[in-house]
């Protein structure tokens, strides 16, 4: 594993902020790919894991950069990576309530909503997509990723339990 | 001849209700390490039906606008609904509520990981954990895809923006940016 580039790192990050409509997880793809692919400061695996662990822990999704921070540089990588995700938003955020709080259905807002949409949308699926072609080594990992999202998709349970479930699957060898 | 005053209506703006930074991080606090699956369930519940902090319909309005800012939907509407009532140390107290908790319980995690995590039992968890939290990730992708106007350029920037990413793992930076002025324009352009 290289050494991390902590200022470069917070840039990255704080630049994927700005783009991640729908959440930071629309960023994900981009994140594994400088932390892993470009960089190597993390394997496949630990990128995985780092968000696997982010989804099963109370709190908002976006908090597996922590997890990713901490893996990459100790507290420091936890404050900066922290910091650069949920900085660059919330400032913006500020500005557009000051702006213009009570009205979400200017033309202009509803253009770039309905322009955004089905990006965010492409990307989220990239997000899925990547995660799964590390996860999934083998028939039966696909088949526990098709079946949660069909149950997804069907029923409206937390998806707690079915990180549970997989944990539990995993323990028992039944993957 | 002078007109009359209107009269003078003391009924308090439900925007300067009285809730202080304090109230708002603890309440915050309290709603995001409830959050197992995601917080915007215990947001609603939190803020809309046990608080009263704010209407059905409010909610839904800065959830909207918290979706169209990029970040994380929960936190811009953090960052909204703290400013709305405590100004700057409102959206601070908001905001840091919402992250902290979490913080230390992901550096908590990380050092479990640390030292746990290379044994088989949590390996293999975990493999079962990434190949479920993978089907999260898709499953919401296409939940999404319901809000899609039925129009064949909302399907083909999606793809487009999947092959990018996702396919020929191109920047995304570069991507978002080729393809959003482009998006952008016909959505401006569709509704007249």
């Amino acid at each position: 594993m290289d050494r991390v580039d902590l200022p470069a790192l917070a840039l990255h990050f704080a630049l994927l902020s700005l783009m991640a409509i729908g959440g930071v997880s629309s960023v994900l793809p981009d994140m594994q790919r400088y932390v892993v692919e470009a960089n190597h400061w993390l394997s496949d695996r630990q990128f995985a894991d780092a968000y696997a662990l982010g989804q099963a822990a109370p709190g908002p999704n976006m908090m597996f950069v922590t997890l990713l921070g901490w893996q990459l540089a100790g507290w420091a990588g936890a404050v900066v990576a922290t910091l650069a995700t949920i900085c660059p938003p919330i400032l913006l955020t500020l500005g557009v309530t000051r702006l213009s709080a009570h009205n979400p259905d200017a033309p202009l807002g509803r253009a770039i909503r309905g322009g955004l949409g089905p990006i965010a949308i492409g990307l989220t699926l990239s997000s899925g997509w990547i995660l799964a072609r590390s996860a999934d080594h083998d028939g039966r990992s696909t088949l526990l990723t098709l079946l949660t999202i069909a149950l997804m998709l069907r029923t409206r349970l937390n998806p707690v339990w079915l990180i549970a479930a997989g944990a539990i699957a995993g323990i028992t060898g039944i993957l | 001849m002078p007109l009359p005053q209107p009269p003078i209506d003391n009924t308090p703006d439900p925007d300067t209700r009285n809730i202080g930074p304090l109230e708002l991080f603890l309440a915050f606090s309290q709603l995001a390490l409830s959050g197992f699956g995601g917080v915007l369930p215990w947001a609603h519940r939190t803020l809309v039906e046990r608080k009263g902090w704010l209407t059905q319909r409010e909610f839904v309005e800065t959830l909207a606008l918290g979706q169209l800012l990029p970040g994380p939907n929960i936190g811009n509407m953090a960052v909204m609904i703290g400013y709305r009532f405590s100004g700057y140390a409102g959206a601070a107290a908001a905001f840091g509520g919402l992250v902290a908790g979490p913080f230390l319980l992901m550096i908590a995690v990380g050092l479990l990981y640390r030292n746990y995590g290379a044994l088989p039992l949590v390996q293999q968890a975990l493999s079962g954990m990434s190949a479920v939290a993978a089907g999260l990730v898709l499953a919401t992708g296409l939940k999404m895809t319901a809000s899609l106007k039925r129009h064949w350029r909302s399907f083909l920037f999606a793809a487009l923006a999947l092959a990018g990413v996702g396919a020929l793992r191109w920047p995304l930076l570069a991507v978002v940016g080729a393809l959003a002025p482009f998006a952008i324009a016909a959505a401006w352009r569709e509704q007249g």
